[in-house]
């Protein structure tokens, strides 16, 4: 059984707060926290690359865990069309020769990637899943959308996988797309994301609890005994809005949003680092990742600690 | 219950106020509905009205009174 060995993750130094963004927007600093649960968010320097993120944020979860035999990069924001950041990353990390893999599916990449990993440790061995985001630059470009500005940060997360046991282990992962609404959520070669915003939430806000329960449900795991569950960081209301639906308190969702908005695919990472370095997890205690993202894609993995 | 009474009706379950909105008061200025809010309505007023409220029509504007509600399920009658 595949099992999660270490986290790690990158986040860039400067802060860009509400107040700030709300003068470069023309709109209320308040306004953006209700509507969203963000305060700040990071921004990346000029120089600093998807693939620099993905390696700073590697390297935090490589320093105790074993060399990789396979790395999984995901990122929607990626310097250019091919090769993307995966090779690069590998190469720079010092894995030149091991296999690199890139999942351009924005949000829901590292959920994918960590769904992958586990099935593809036995045959790889440890397999690093990074996810690597610049958000900030795609989302305020011009046109300016102000109910897509208002959310993106930059970021990193990363975690490895082994195939041995021990740890967190993963027991289950589950995963869906339909791109009958890959118009809904978007990023082009040139030019701003774009979202429906209606469309994507009324698709979150049923799909994430669905696939949730089902994950649970296939393990014979009820919803009030898993100990955390770790969501794509998208926003705080829909995060509150899932936990109603599948009938959990939201402070067992764990939630970093407000200091460093939605990092797309990174998120989970990011919020799964700083998660486990406080999570005082017993013998037996579940946790819960899920995603939901452009494509759309979404699922959910399920992982008990040993 | 006319049609505008049951879309106020609605109204008011989602955003679990008791006062009836003016029919031409937007309903996001004046707190009944937010981006959530809007979505949970939709599902109500499909399951109220039988019809399936398309991805492409979920615009705040078309949605931002109880008239302008009325309006568009009007125009979803007649085609």
């Amino acid at each position: 059984m595949a099992s999660i060995h270490s986290f790690g993750r990158y986040l860039p130094e400067q802060v860009l707060d509400n107040r700030e963004l709300g003068r470069t927007l023309g709109c209320d600093p308040e306004w953006i926290l209700q509507s969203s649960g963000i305060e700040e968010r990071r921004i990346a320097a000029p120089d600093e690359t998807v693939v620099n993120l993905a390696v700073r944020a590697a390297q935090s979860c490589l320093q105790q865990a074993p060399a990789p035999g396979l790395i999984i990069v995901a990122s929607g924001t990626p310097e250019r069309r091919f090769p993307g950041p995966a090779a690069e990353v590998a190469h720079r990390l010092g894995f030149a020769g091991v296999p690199a893999i890139d999942l351009p599916i924005a949000s829901t990449g590292a959920l994918f990637g960590m769904s992958l990993a586990s099935q593809l440790a036995p045959l790889y061995g440890p397999v690093l899943v990074a996810a690597a985001e610049k958000m900030s630059g795609p989302a305020s470009a011009a046109p300016v959308d102000k109910n897509v500005a208002i959310i993106f940060g930059d970021g990193a997360g990363a975690c490895v996988i082994q195939p041995e046991p021990g740890g967190l282990e993963i027991l289950d992962s589950l995963l869906h797309s339909d791109g009958a609404y890959s118009e809904e959520l978007r990023l082009g070669f040139a030019g701003p994301v774009r979202m429906n915003g209606m469309a994507v939430i009324r698709h979150a806000t049923r799909k994430l609890p669905e696939v949730i329960n089902e994950v649970l449900r296939r393990n014979q795991v009820s919803s009030d005994t898993v100990s955390a569950f770790l969501l794509h960081q998208a926003n705080r209301n829909l995060i509150d809005r899932v936990a109603r639906a599948i009938e959990v308190a939201p402070a067992r969702f764990y939630s970093n949003i407000s200091r460093y908005g939605n990092t797309s695919s990174a998120s989970m990472l990011i919020a799964a680092s700083e998660w486990h370095e406080s999570a005082q997890l017993e013998s037996g205690d579940t946790v819960c990742f899920a995603a939901f993202g452009a494509g759309f894609h979404w699922g959910a993995l399920l992982a008990r600690q040993s | 219950m006319s049609k505008q009474d049951k879309i106020t009706e609605i109204v008011k379950r989602i955003s679990k106020k008791t006062a009836a909105p003016d029919p031409e008061e937007s309903l996001f200025d004046s707190g009944y509905l937010d981006s959530f809010a809007l979505t949970d309505m939709v599902t109500e007023l499909e399951h109220e009205f039988g019809l399936t409220i398309p991805d492409t029509d979920l615009s705040p504007r078309r949605f931002e009174s109880i008239a302008r509600i009325e309006h568009y399920l009007d125009s979803r009658a007649n085609t």
